[in-house]
Protein backbone atom coordinates (compact mmCIF):
# COMPACT_ATOMS: atom_id res chain seq x y z
CA UNK A 1 0.00 0.00 0.00
CA UNK A 2 1.55 3.35 -0.73
CA UNK A 3 2.53 5.89 1.70
CA UNK A 4 -1.26 8.03 3.26
CA UNK A 5 -1.12 11.52 3.03
CA UNK A 6 -1.95 13.54 5.16
CA UNK A 7 -5.15 15.91 4.67
CA UNK A 8 -4.97 19.68 5.33
CA UNK A 9 -7.34 21.88 6.54
CA UNK A 10 -8.17 24.55 4.11
CA UNK A 11 -8.55 27.95 6.05
CA UNK A 12 -11.76 29.92 5.11
CA UNK A 13 -13.86 32.52 6.30
CA UNK A 14 -16.59 32.22 9.42
CA UNK A 15 -19.27 34.55 8.12
CA UNK A 16 -23.11 33.89 9.13
CA UNK A 17 -22.23 30.63 10.59
CA UNK A 18 -21.05 28.86 7.46
CA UNK A 19 -17.26 28.51 6.35
CA UNK A 20 -17.03 30.00 3.01
CA UNK A 21 -13.93 31.21 1.06
CA UNK A 22 -13.87 35.17 0.11
CA UNK A 23 -15.35 36.18 -2.42
CA UNK A 24 -11.88 37.41 -3.98
CA UNK A 25 -10.53 33.85 -4.43
CA UNK A 26 -7.42 36.10 -3.28
CA UNK A 27 -5.27 33.81 -0.63
CA UNK A 28 -2.08 34.73 1.21
CA UNK A 29 0.26 32.77 2.15
CA UNK A 30 1.44 31.93 5.59
CA UNK A 31 4.06 29.97 6.57
CA UNK A 32 5.81 29.09 10.02
CA UNK A 33 9.20 30.08 11.10
CA UNK A 34 11.44 27.25 9.66
CA UNK A 35 8.81 27.38 6.53
CA UNK A 36 8.09 23.79 6.84
CA UNK A 37 4.30 24.77 7.16
CA UNK A 38 2.59 27.03 4.46
CA UNK A 39 -1.26 27.77 4.70
CA UNK A 40 -3.17 29.54 2.68
CA UNK A 41 -5.30 32.35 4.23
CA UNK A 42 -8.02 34.20 2.99
CA UNK A 43 -7.46 37.22 2.01
CA UNK A 44 -10.73 38.63 2.98
CA UNK A 45 -12.25 41.70 0.64
CA UNK A 46 -14.87 44.89 1.02
CA UNK A 47 -17.35 42.41 -0.26
CA UNK A 48 -16.85 39.55 2.41
CA UNK A 49 -17.46 42.11 5.09
CA UNK A 50 -19.95 43.36 3.77
CA UNK A 51 -21.63 40.19 3.60
CA UNK A 52 -20.69 39.34 6.88
CA UNK A 53 -22.22 42.50 7.86
CA UNK A 54 -25.34 41.63 6.54
CA UNK A 55 -25.47 38.65 8.39
CA UNK A 56 -24.52 40.35 11.85
CA UNK A 57 -27.18 43.15 11.03
CA UNK A 58 -29.56 39.94 10.93
CA UNK A 59 -28.80 38.44 13.32
CA UNK A 60 -28.23 40.75 16.23
CA UNK A 61 -32.30 41.65 17.50
CA UNK A 62 -32.23 37.66 17.79
CA UNK A 63 -29.04 37.48 19.91
CA UNK A 64 -30.19 40.78 21.90
CA UNK A 65 -33.50 39.59 22.68
CA UNK A 66 -32.31 36.48 23.93
CA UNK A 67 -32.91 36.32 27.96
CA UNK A 68 -29.28 37.08 29.37
CA UNK A 69 -28.92 33.71 31.40
CA UNK A 70 -28.90 32.15 28.01
CA UNK A 71 -26.62 33.88 26.40
CA UNK A 72 -24.31 32.79 29.69
CA UNK A 73 -24.94 29.29 29.06
CA UNK A 74 -23.52 29.78 25.18
CA UNK A 75 -20.64 31.69 26.18
CA UNK A 76 -19.90 28.81 28.77
CA UNK A 77 -20.29 26.23 25.98
CA UNK A 78 -18.18 27.83 23.94
CA UNK A 79 -16.00 27.80 26.49
CA UNK A 80 -16.44 24.19 26.64
CA UNK A 81 -15.58 23.42 22.78
CA UNK A 82 -12.35 25.05 23.16
CA UNK A 83 -11.65 23.00 25.93
CA UNK A 84 -12.62 19.94 23.95
CA UNK A 85 -10.14 21.24 21.23
CA UNK A 86 -7.15 21.60 22.78
CA UNK A 87 -5.41 19.69 21.07
CA UNK A 88 -5.89 21.21 17.37
CA UNK A 89 -5.25 25.02 19.26
CA UNK A 90 -1.88 23.64 20.76
CA UNK A 91 -0.69 22.85 17.46
CA UNK A 92 -1.52 25.82 16.27
CA UNK A 93 -0.24 28.35 18.61
CA UNK A 94 3.37 26.03 18.48
CA UNK A 95 3.16 26.14 14.66
CA UNK A 96 2.92 30.11 15.38
CA UNK A 97 5.76 30.11 17.15
CA UNK A 98 5.04 29.61 21.04
CA UNK A 99 6.75 27.01 22.73
CA UNK A 100 4.49 24.42 24.32
CA UNK A 101 4.54 25.84 27.97
CA UNK A 102 2.87 29.15 26.82
CA UNK A 103 0.59 27.59 24.10
CA UNK A 104 -1.02 25.70 27.15
CA UNK A 105 -1.32 29.30 28.87
CA UNK A 106 -2.57 30.63 26.29
CA UNK A 107 -5.80 28.17 26.17
CA UNK A 108 -6.23 28.42 29.56
CA UNK A 109 -6.47 31.75 29.89
CA UNK A 110 -8.92 31.62 26.95
CA UNK A 111 -11.23 29.28 28.29
CA UNK A 112 -11.08 31.10 31.85
CA UNK A 113 -11.89 34.43 29.68
CA UNK A 114 -14.55 32.53 27.76
CA UNK A 115 -16.02 31.60 31.68
CA UNK A 116 -15.18 34.81 32.72
CA UNK A 117 -17.76 36.30 30.96
CA UNK A 118 -20.35 33.84 30.65
CA UNK A 119 -20.37 34.36 34.18
CA UNK A 120 -20.78 38.46 34.05
CA UNK A 121 -23.30 38.12 30.66
CA UNK A 122 -26.03 37.95 33.11
CA UNK A 123 -24.76 39.87 35.94
CA UNK A 124 -23.56 43.03 34.42
CA UNK A 125 -27.21 44.64 33.96
CA UNK A 126 -27.68 44.81 37.17
CA UNK A 127 -24.18 46.50 38.36
CA UNK A 128 -24.82 49.25 35.49
CA UNK A 129 -28.80 49.68 35.36
CA UNK A 130 -29.69 52.47 38.36
CA UNK A 131 -32.36 54.11 39.73
CA UNK A 132 -31.90 58.08 39.62
CA UNK A 133 -32.87 60.69 42.10
CA UNK A 134 -35.22 63.07 40.36
CA UNK A 135 -37.03 66.02 42.82
CA UNK A 136 -39.73 65.51 39.89
CA UNK A 137 -43.34 62.88 40.66
CA UNK A 138 -41.22 60.27 38.27
CA UNK A 139 -39.74 56.84 38.93
CA UNK A 140 -36.35 57.71 36.74
CA UNK A 141 -34.38 54.97 36.10
CA UNK A 142 -31.78 53.77 33.42
CA UNK A 143 -30.84 50.38 32.41
CA UNK A 144 -28.13 49.12 29.13
CA UNK A 145 -28.63 47.80 25.94
CA UNK A 146 -26.63 46.09 23.28
CA UNK A 147 -25.38 48.82 20.80
CA UNK A 148 -26.36 46.80 17.89
CA UNK A 149 -23.42 45.57 15.66
CA UNK A 150 -19.26 45.79 16.57
CA UNK A 151 -17.11 46.03 13.98
CA UNK A 152 -13.58 44.92 15.23
CA UNK A 153 -9.67 44.77 14.50
CA UNK A 154 -8.59 42.39 16.93
CA UNK A 155 -4.62 41.98 18.25
CA UNK A 156 -2.06 41.55 15.92
CA UNK A 157 0.21 40.18 18.19
CA UNK A 158 -1.88 37.37 20.03
CA UNK A 159 -3.52 34.75 18.01
CA UNK A 160 -6.20 33.62 20.61
CA UNK A 161 -6.47 34.95 23.39
CA UNK A 162 -6.65 38.63 22.20
CA UNK A 163 -9.27 37.63 19.59
CA UNK A 164 -11.54 36.00 22.63
CA UNK A 165 -10.71 38.96 24.76
CA UNK A 166 -12.66 40.92 22.10
CA UNK A 167 -15.71 38.66 21.21
CA UNK A 168 -16.18 37.47 24.26
CA UNK A 169 -17.50 40.73 26.08
CA UNK A 170 -18.94 41.84 22.75
CA UNK A 171 -21.73 38.97 22.77
CA UNK A 172 -21.70 39.05 26.00
CA UNK A 173 -23.88 42.22 25.85
CA UNK A 174 -25.80 40.97 23.34
CA UNK A 175 -24.26 42.60 20.18
CA UNK A 176 -22.88 40.89 17.57
CA UNK A 177 -19.56 41.24 15.75
CA UNK A 178 -17.28 41.27 12.40
CA UNK A 179 -13.82 40.76 13.60
CA UNK A 180 -10.84 41.18 11.70
CA UNK A 181 -8.70 38.46 12.87
CA UNK A 182 -4.52 38.83 13.86
CA UNK A 183 -2.84 39.09 10.53
CA UNK A 184 0.53 37.89 11.71
CA UNK A 185 -0.93 34.93 13.25
CA UNK A 186 -4.15 33.87 11.95
CA UNK A 187 -4.11 30.22 12.06
CA UNK A 188 -6.46 30.35 15.20
CA UNK A 189 -8.85 32.51 14.26
CA UNK A 190 -10.65 30.40 12.28
CA UNK A 191 -10.60 27.38 13.97
CA UNK A 192 -11.97 29.21 16.83
CA UNK A 193 -15.03 29.65 14.61
CA UNK A 194 -15.44 25.98 14.41
CA UNK A 195 -15.44 26.21 18.01
CA UNK A 196 -18.37 28.51 17.59
CA UNK A 197 -19.93 26.44 15.26
CA UNK A 198 -20.45 23.87 17.44
CA UNK A 199 -21.36 25.72 20.63
CA UNK A 200 -25.18 27.21 19.86
CA UNK A 201 -23.97 30.67 19.17
CA UNK A 202 -26.21 31.52 16.55
CA UNK A 203 -24.90 31.89 13.22
CA UNK A 204 -24.02 35.75 11.84
CA UNK A 205 -23.61 36.84 15.82
CA UNK A 206 -19.48 36.12 15.73
CA UNK A 207 -18.16 36.46 11.75
CA UNK A 208 -14.61 36.29 11.63
CA UNK A 209 -12.68 37.54 8.84
CA UNK A 210 -8.66 37.16 7.89
CA UNK A 211 -6.68 39.31 5.75
CA UNK A 212 -4.40 42.63 5.62
CA UNK A 213 -6.14 44.96 7.93
CA UNK A 214 -4.35 48.26 6.21
CA UNK A 215 -7.13 47.19 3.32
CA UNK A 216 -10.25 46.73 5.64
CA UNK A 217 -10.12 49.18 8.09
CA UNK A 218 -11.51 51.78 5.90
CA UNK A 219 -14.74 49.79 5.73
CA UNK A 220 -14.80 48.59 8.92
CA UNK A 221 -14.98 52.23 10.05
CA UNK A 222 -16.94 53.87 7.42
CA UNK A 223 -19.40 51.35 7.02
CA UNK A 224 -22.98 53.09 8.17
CA UNK A 225 -24.43 50.04 9.73
CA UNK A 226 -21.68 49.43 12.04
CA UNK A 227 -22.51 51.14 15.36
CA UNK A 228 -19.19 50.74 17.60
CA UNK A 229 -15.65 50.07 16.15
CA UNK A 230 -13.22 48.22 18.34
CA UNK A 231 -9.47 49.11 17.01
CA UNK A 232 -6.67 47.38 18.82
CA UNK A 233 -3.30 48.32 17.40
CA UNK A 234 -1.12 51.23 18.08
CA UNK A 235 -0.52 52.59 13.99
CA UNK A 236 -1.22 56.52 14.50
CA UNK A 237 -2.40 56.32 11.18
CA UNK A 238 -4.84 53.66 11.71
CA UNK A 239 -6.19 55.05 14.97
CA UNK A 240 -6.80 58.41 13.34
CA UNK A 241 -8.47 56.68 10.07
CA UNK A 242 -10.65 55.14 12.46
CA UNK A 243 -11.95 58.28 14.51
CA UNK A 244 -12.34 60.05 11.28
CA UNK A 245 -14.38 57.50 9.70
CA UNK A 246 -16.17 57.03 13.12
CA UNK A 247 -17.58 60.41 13.31
CA UNK A 248 -19.85 59.39 9.66
CA UNK A 249 -22.40 57.93 11.81
CA UNK A 250 -21.03 58.66 15.29
CA UNK A 251 -19.81 55.09 15.81
CA UNK A 252 -18.32 54.50 19.15
CA UNK A 253 -14.53 54.62 18.74
CA UNK A 254 -13.17 51.97 21.56
CA UNK A 255 -9.01 51.48 21.41
CA UNK A 256 -7.00 49.10 22.69
CA UNK A 257 -3.08 49.48 22.81
CA UNK A 258 -0.94 46.90 22.59
CA UNK A 259 -1.19 45.16 25.38
CA UNK A 260 -0.09 41.89 26.72
CA UNK A 261 -3.80 40.31 27.24
CA UNK A 262 -2.72 37.51 29.84
CA UNK A 263 -2.58 40.33 32.29
CA UNK A 264 -6.17 39.64 34.63
CA UNK A 265 -6.83 43.65 34.39
CA UNK A 266 -7.97 43.17 30.46
CA UNK A 267 -10.84 41.29 31.58
CA UNK A 268 -13.74 43.34 33.03
CA UNK A 269 -17.47 44.13 33.17
CA UNK A 270 -16.58 47.50 32.03
CA UNK A 271 -15.16 45.97 28.35
CA UNK A 272 -19.20 44.78 28.26
CA UNK A 273 -20.54 48.18 29.19
CA UNK A 274 -18.12 49.45 26.26
CA UNK A 275 -20.24 48.13 23.95
CA UNK A 276 -23.61 49.28 25.60
CA UNK A 277 -26.17 51.83 25.22
CA UNK A 278 -27.54 53.23 28.29
CA UNK A 279 -31.68 54.17 28.19
CA UNK A 280 -33.31 56.34 31.05
CA UNK A 281 -36.89 56.14 31.36
CA UNK A 282 -39.25 58.62 33.36
CA UNK A 283 -42.07 56.90 34.68
CA UNK A 284 -44.98 59.38 35.78
CA UNK A 285 -45.74 58.66 39.66
CA UNK A 286 -48.73 59.48 41.80
CA UNK A 287 -50.95 60.42 39.22
CA UNK B 1 -65.80 33.77 -25.81
CA UNK B 2 -64.25 30.54 -24.77
CA UNK B 3 -61.02 29.88 -26.15
CA UNK B 4 -60.29 26.53 -27.18
CA UNK B 5 -56.78 26.35 -25.44
CA UNK B 6 -54.30 23.74 -27.05
CA UNK B 7 -53.10 22.28 -23.38
CA UNK B 8 -49.07 22.32 -23.27
CA UNK B 9 -48.24 23.75 -26.52
CA UNK B 10 -44.92 24.65 -25.27
CA UNK B 11 -43.27 22.49 -23.01
CA UNK B 12 -40.41 23.78 -21.51
CA UNK B 13 -36.86 22.01 -20.36
CA UNK B 14 -36.45 22.90 -17.02
CA UNK B 15 -32.86 22.03 -16.87
CA UNK B 16 -32.36 24.26 -19.96
CA UNK B 17 -33.92 27.06 -18.12
CA UNK B 18 -32.18 26.49 -14.78
CA UNK B 19 -28.46 26.93 -16.42
CA UNK B 20 -29.37 29.57 -18.83
CA UNK B 21 -30.86 31.96 -15.88
CA UNK B 22 -28.21 31.11 -13.93
CA UNK B 23 -25.40 31.87 -16.91
CA UNK B 24 -27.48 35.07 -16.93
CA UNK B 25 -27.43 36.21 -13.38
CA UNK B 26 -23.57 35.56 -13.93
CA UNK B 27 -22.89 38.62 -16.01
CA UNK B 28 -21.47 41.70 -13.93
CA UNK B 29 -22.54 45.40 -13.82
CA UNK B 30 -20.64 47.31 -12.78
CA UNK B 31 -20.14 51.29 -12.42
CA UNK B 32 -22.43 53.59 -14.52
CA UNK B 33 -23.97 51.02 -16.06
CA UNK B 34 -24.76 50.08 -12.35
CA UNK B 35 -26.25 52.93 -11.68
CA UNK B 36 -28.26 53.68 -14.75
CA UNK B 37 -29.72 50.08 -13.97
CA UNK B 38 -30.50 51.14 -10.48
CA UNK B 39 -32.21 54.59 -11.31
CA UNK B 40 -34.06 52.43 -13.98
CA UNK B 41 -35.37 49.59 -11.34
CA UNK B 42 -36.53 52.33 -9.49
CA UNK B 43 -38.49 53.55 -11.88
CA UNK B 44 -40.68 49.99 -12.60
CA UNK B 45 -41.23 49.61 -8.88
CA UNK B 46 -44.79 49.24 -8.10
CA UNK B 47 -44.05 49.88 -4.51
CA UNK B 48 -46.78 47.47 -2.44
CA UNK B 49 -48.48 46.82 0.57
CA UNK B 50 -50.90 44.58 1.14
CA UNK B 51 -51.02 43.71 4.88
CA UNK B 52 -54.08 43.05 6.65
CA UNK B 53 -53.10 45.99 9.00
CA UNK B 54 -52.76 48.12 6.73
CA UNK B 55 -53.82 51.64 7.59
CA UNK B 56 -54.55 54.52 5.88
CA UNK B 57 -51.75 56.28 7.40
CA UNK B 58 -49.14 53.70 6.25
CA UNK B 59 -50.70 53.95 2.72
CA UNK B 60 -50.12 57.90 2.91
CA UNK B 61 -46.68 57.53 4.29
CA UNK B 62 -46.33 54.93 1.12
CA UNK B 63 -47.45 57.47 -1.24
CA UNK B 64 -45.27 59.89 -0.24
CA UNK B 65 -42.15 57.97 -0.29
CA UNK B 66 -43.21 57.05 -3.91
CA UNK B 67 -42.74 60.23 -4.80
CA UNK B 68 -39.85 61.19 -2.25
CA UNK B 69 -37.68 57.99 -2.25
CA UNK B 70 -34.68 59.75 -0.94
CA UNK B 71 -34.75 63.38 -0.79
CA UNK B 72 -30.97 63.41 0.40
CA UNK B 73 -30.37 62.70 -3.37
CA UNK B 74 -31.85 64.83 -5.94
CA UNK B 75 -32.80 63.72 -9.33
CA UNK B 76 -34.16 60.34 -8.11
CA UNK B 77 -36.99 59.32 -10.78
CA UNK B 78 -40.52 58.17 -9.08
CA UNK B 79 -42.13 54.73 -8.86
CA UNK B 80 -44.45 53.20 -11.14
CA UNK B 81 -47.17 52.92 -8.90
CA UNK B 82 -48.42 52.00 -5.46
CA UNK B 83 -50.05 49.07 -5.01
CA UNK B 84 -52.67 48.60 -2.55
CA UNK B 85 -55.84 46.89 -1.22
CA UNK B 86 -59.49 47.86 -3.06
CA UNK B 87 -60.47 50.10 0.19
CA UNK B 88 -57.11 52.01 0.36
CA UNK B 89 -57.64 53.35 -3.15
CA UNK B 90 -59.18 56.26 -2.71
CA UNK B 91 -56.70 57.40 0.02
CA UNK B 92 -54.02 56.70 -2.43
CA UNK B 93 -55.60 58.52 -5.23
CA UNK B 94 -55.87 61.49 -3.15
CA UNK B 95 -52.19 61.40 -1.81
CA UNK B 96 -50.59 60.86 -5.15
CA UNK B 97 -52.78 63.62 -6.91
CA UNK B 98 -50.34 65.32 -9.62
CA UNK B 99 -47.50 63.04 -9.22
CA UNK B 100 -48.08 61.29 -12.49
CA UNK B 101 -47.99 58.03 -10.16
CA UNK B 102 -50.35 55.09 -10.90
CA UNK B 103 -52.70 53.65 -8.27
CA UNK B 104 -52.79 49.92 -8.76
CA UNK B 105 -55.40 47.86 -6.82
CA UNK B 106 -55.33 44.27 -6.10
CA UNK B 107 -59.14 42.69 -6.79
CA UNK B 108 -60.91 39.93 -7.88
CA UNK B 109 -60.73 38.20 -4.01
CA UNK B 110 -57.17 38.71 -3.55
CA UNK B 111 -54.81 36.54 -2.78
CA UNK B 112 -57.00 33.28 -3.66
CA UNK B 113 -59.12 33.73 -5.87
CA UNK B 114 -61.90 32.37 -4.51
CA UNK B 115 -65.50 34.14 -4.92
CA UNK B 116 -68.06 33.73 -7.47
CA UNK B 117 -67.33 35.28 -10.70
CA UNK B 118 -70.44 38.36 -10.04
CA UNK B 119 -68.68 39.07 -6.96
CA UNK B 120 -64.95 39.53 -8.46
CA UNK B 121 -66.26 41.63 -11.50
CA UNK B 122 -68.23 44.34 -8.73
CA UNK B 123 -64.89 44.19 -7.23
CA UNK B 124 -63.17 45.44 -10.28
CA UNK B 125 -65.89 47.76 -11.00
CA UNK B 126 -65.74 49.53 -7.52
CA UNK B 127 -62.26 49.94 -7.68
CA UNK B 128 -61.97 50.88 -11.82
CA UNK B 129 -64.59 53.64 -10.37
CA UNK B 130 -62.68 54.78 -7.35
CA UNK B 131 -59.87 55.52 -9.52
CA UNK B 132 -57.43 52.70 -9.71
CA UNK B 133 -55.23 53.10 -12.64
CA UNK B 134 -54.45 49.39 -12.86
CA UNK B 135 -55.87 46.61 -11.66
CA UNK B 136 -53.63 43.21 -10.74
CA UNK B 137 -56.10 40.11 -10.62
CA UNK B 138 -55.53 36.70 -9.42
CA UNK B 139 -56.51 33.48 -11.91
CA UNK B 140 -58.85 30.39 -10.44
CA UNK B 141 -55.59 28.24 -9.42
CA UNK B 142 -58.08 25.70 -8.35
CA UNK B 143 -60.22 25.92 -11.49
CA UNK B 144 -56.51 25.79 -13.63
CA UNK B 145 -55.13 22.98 -12.04
CA UNK B 146 -58.48 20.69 -12.67
CA UNK B 147 -57.82 21.60 -16.17
CA UNK B 148 -60.86 24.07 -16.35
CA UNK B 149 -58.94 26.41 -18.82
CA UNK B 150 -62.01 27.84 -20.42
CA UNK B 151 -63.14 29.08 -17.13
CA UNK B 152 -59.86 30.86 -16.49
CA UNK B 153 -59.76 32.09 -19.86
CA UNK B 154 -63.59 33.43 -19.77
CA UNK B 155 -63.06 34.81 -15.94
CA UNK B 156 -59.81 36.76 -17.42
CA UNK B 157 -61.77 38.48 -20.72
CA UNK B 158 -64.95 39.79 -18.34
CA UNK B 159 -62.59 41.11 -16.06
CA UNK B 160 -60.41 42.60 -18.65
CA UNK B 161 -63.99 43.88 -20.01
CA UNK B 162 -65.00 45.07 -16.34
CA UNK B 163 -61.42 47.04 -15.99
CA UNK B 164 -62.65 49.51 -19.05
CA UNK B 165 -59.26 51.84 -19.64
CA UNK B 166 -57.62 50.48 -16.28
CA UNK B 167 -54.54 48.52 -16.83
CA UNK B 168 -54.90 44.21 -15.95
CA UNK B 169 -52.27 42.57 -14.82
CA UNK B 170 -52.80 38.63 -14.35
CA UNK B 171 -51.43 37.25 -11.83
CA UNK B 172 -50.91 33.48 -11.95
CA UNK B 173 -49.73 32.64 -9.00
CA UNK B 174 -46.94 30.23 -9.90
CA UNK B 175 -46.00 29.09 -6.59
CA UNK B 176 -49.63 27.16 -7.08
CA UNK B 177 -49.23 25.97 -10.37
CA UNK B 178 -46.23 23.55 -9.90
CA UNK B 179 -44.46 22.89 -12.73
CA UNK B 180 -42.85 25.34 -15.61
CA UNK B 181 -45.12 23.81 -18.41
CA UNK B 182 -48.32 25.11 -16.21
CA UNK B 183 -46.49 28.85 -15.92
CA UNK B 184 -45.95 28.99 -19.73
CA UNK B 185 -49.62 27.62 -20.76
CA UNK B 186 -51.29 30.00 -17.91
CA UNK B 187 -48.99 32.51 -19.63
CA UNK B 188 -50.87 32.30 -22.86
CA UNK B 189 -54.14 31.71 -21.51
CA UNK B 190 -54.16 35.22 -19.81
CA UNK B 191 -52.46 37.08 -22.71
CA UNK B 192 -55.12 35.33 -25.28
CA UNK B 193 -57.68 36.42 -22.85
CA UNK B 194 -56.61 40.52 -22.92
CA UNK B 195 -54.08 41.03 -20.19
CA UNK B 196 -51.98 43.85 -19.94
CA UNK B 197 -49.13 42.42 -17.71
CA UNK B 198 -48.85 39.30 -16.56
CA UNK B 199 -47.63 39.20 -13.06
CA UNK B 200 -45.55 36.08 -10.91
CA UNK B 201 -47.28 35.94 -7.51
CA UNK B 202 -49.48 37.26 -4.77
CA UNK B 203 -46.43 37.30 -2.32
CA UNK B 204 -48.61 35.50 0.06
CA UNK B 205 -47.44 31.83 -1.06
CA UNK B 206 -43.64 30.77 -1.12
CA UNK B 207 -42.44 30.13 -3.59
CA UNK B 208 -43.00 33.28 -5.43
CA UNK B 209 -40.95 34.91 -8.15
CA UNK B 210 -38.37 32.54 -8.90
CA UNK B 211 -35.72 33.35 -11.55
CA UNK B 212 -36.99 29.92 -13.78
CA UNK B 213 -40.64 31.37 -13.73
CA UNK B 214 -40.10 34.55 -14.60
CA UNK B 215 -37.99 33.25 -17.33
CA UNK B 216 -40.84 31.10 -18.95
CA UNK B 217 -43.04 34.02 -18.30
CA UNK B 218 -40.61 36.39 -20.53
CA UNK B 219 -40.13 33.91 -23.18
CA UNK B 220 -44.02 33.22 -23.32
CA UNK B 221 -44.34 36.82 -23.93
CA UNK B 222 -41.62 37.16 -26.65
CA UNK B 223 -43.89 34.65 -28.59
CA UNK B 224 -47.05 36.17 -27.99
CA UNK B 225 -45.26 39.52 -29.57
CA UNK B 226 -44.52 36.91 -32.77
CA UNK B 227 -47.12 35.67 -32.89
CA UNK B 228 -49.52 38.60 -32.82
CA UNK B 229 -47.69 41.54 -32.84
CA UNK B 230 -48.66 42.37 -29.40
CA UNK B 231 -46.27 43.81 -26.45
CA UNK B 232 -47.54 42.13 -23.24
CA UNK B 233 -45.91 43.70 -19.85
CA UNK B 234 -44.42 41.70 -17.43
CA UNK B 235 -44.32 42.00 -13.20
CA UNK B 236 -42.69 39.70 -11.37
CA UNK B 237 -43.67 39.81 -7.46
CA UNK B 238 -42.78 38.68 -4.29
CA UNK B 239 -39.09 37.80 -2.70
CA UNK B 240 -37.72 40.52 -4.84
CA UNK B 241 -35.95 42.36 -2.21
CA UNK B 242 -31.87 42.98 -3.20
CA UNK B 243 -30.76 45.57 -5.88
CA UNK B 244 -28.51 42.73 -7.20
CA UNK B 245 -31.54 40.58 -7.79
CA UNK B 246 -33.18 43.32 -9.74
CA UNK B 247 -30.24 43.66 -11.84
CA UNK B 248 -30.29 40.15 -12.56
CA UNK B 249 -34.04 40.41 -13.87
CA UNK B 250 -33.10 43.75 -15.75
CA UNK B 251 -30.83 41.64 -17.71
CA UNK B 252 -32.94 38.79 -18.24
CA UNK B 253 -35.43 41.08 -19.75
CA UNK B 254 -32.85 42.48 -21.86
CA UNK B 255 -31.53 39.25 -23.68
CA UNK B 256 -35.65 37.54 -23.84
CA UNK B 257 -37.21 40.48 -24.84
CA UNK B 258 -35.03 43.54 -25.93
CA UNK B 259 -34.62 47.29 -25.06
CA UNK B 260 -37.87 47.66 -25.58
CA UNK B 261 -39.01 45.95 -22.52
CA UNK B 262 -36.51 47.81 -20.04
CA UNK B 263 -39.42 50.30 -19.55
CA UNK B 264 -42.25 50.75 -16.59
CA UNK B 265 -44.49 50.64 -19.16
CA UNK B 266 -43.58 46.87 -20.04
CA UNK B 267 -41.81 45.84 -17.07
CA UNK B 268 -42.71 46.33 -13.00
CA UNK B 269 -41.34 44.98 -9.74
CA UNK B 270 -44.04 44.51 -7.18
CA UNK B 271 -41.83 44.83 -4.16
CA UNK B 272 -41.99 46.64 -0.59
CA UNK B 273 -38.50 46.43 0.72
CA UNK B 274 -36.88 46.24 -2.88
CA UNK B 275 -36.81 50.61 -3.40
CA UNK B 276 -34.50 51.05 0.15
CA UNK B 277 -32.23 48.24 -0.77
CA UNK B 278 -32.06 50.18 -4.56
CA UNK B 279 -30.95 53.70 -2.44
CA UNK B 280 -28.79 52.16 -0.34
CA UNK B 281 -26.80 51.12 -2.88
CA UNK B 282 -27.04 54.36 -5.54
CA UNK B 283 -25.74 55.95 -2.21
CA UNK B 284 -23.13 53.54 -1.61
CA UNK B 285 -22.22 54.35 -5.00
CA UNK B 286 -22.27 58.01 -4.73
CA UNK B 287 -20.25 58.38 -1.47
CA UNK B 288 -18.39 55.37 -1.42
CA UNK B 289 -19.59 53.67 2.21
CA UNK B 290 -22.28 51.14 2.70
CA UNK B 291 -25.26 52.32 3.88
CA UNK B 292 -27.64 51.85 6.79
CA UNK B 293 -31.44 50.72 6.86
CA UNK B 294 -30.92 53.16 9.89
CA UNK B 295 -30.80 56.46 7.39
CA UNK B 296 -33.42 55.41 4.94
CA UNK B 297 -37.70 56.09 5.41
CA UNK B 298 -39.10 53.27 6.80
CA UNK B 299 -40.37 50.79 3.88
Amino acid sequence: MSERINIQKTYKLYIGGKFPRTESGRYIKWADKKNSTVVNICRGSRKDFRNAMVSARGAVSGWSSRTAYNRAQILYRVGEMLEGRRDQFMAELTLQGLSKKQAEKEINQSIDRLIYYAGWADKFQQIFSRVNPVSLPYFNFTSTEATGVVAAIAPDDSSLLGLVSIIAPVIAGGNSIVIMASESFPLCSISFGEVLYTSDVPGGVINILTGYRSELIDHFSSHMDVNAIIYCGDNEDDKKLVEMNAALNVKHVIQFPVQDWAKDQHQSPYHILKCQETKTTWHPIGV
Amino acid sequence: MALEIQQYTHLIDQVNAQERVARLFSRSIKKESKMQALHLALSMIDLTTLEGKDSEGKVKQLCYKASHLHDKYPGLPNVAAICVYPNMVPIAKKSLDGTGINVASVATAFPSGMADIKAKLEEVKSVVDAGADEVDMVISRGKFLSGNYGYVSDEISQVKEACGKAHLKVILETGELVTLDNVRLASDIAMEAGADFIKTSTGKISPAATPPVVLTMLEAVRDFQTKTGKKIGMKPAGGIGTAKQAIQYLVMIKETLGSEWLSPDLFRFGASSLANDILMQIMKQTTGQYQSKDYFSID
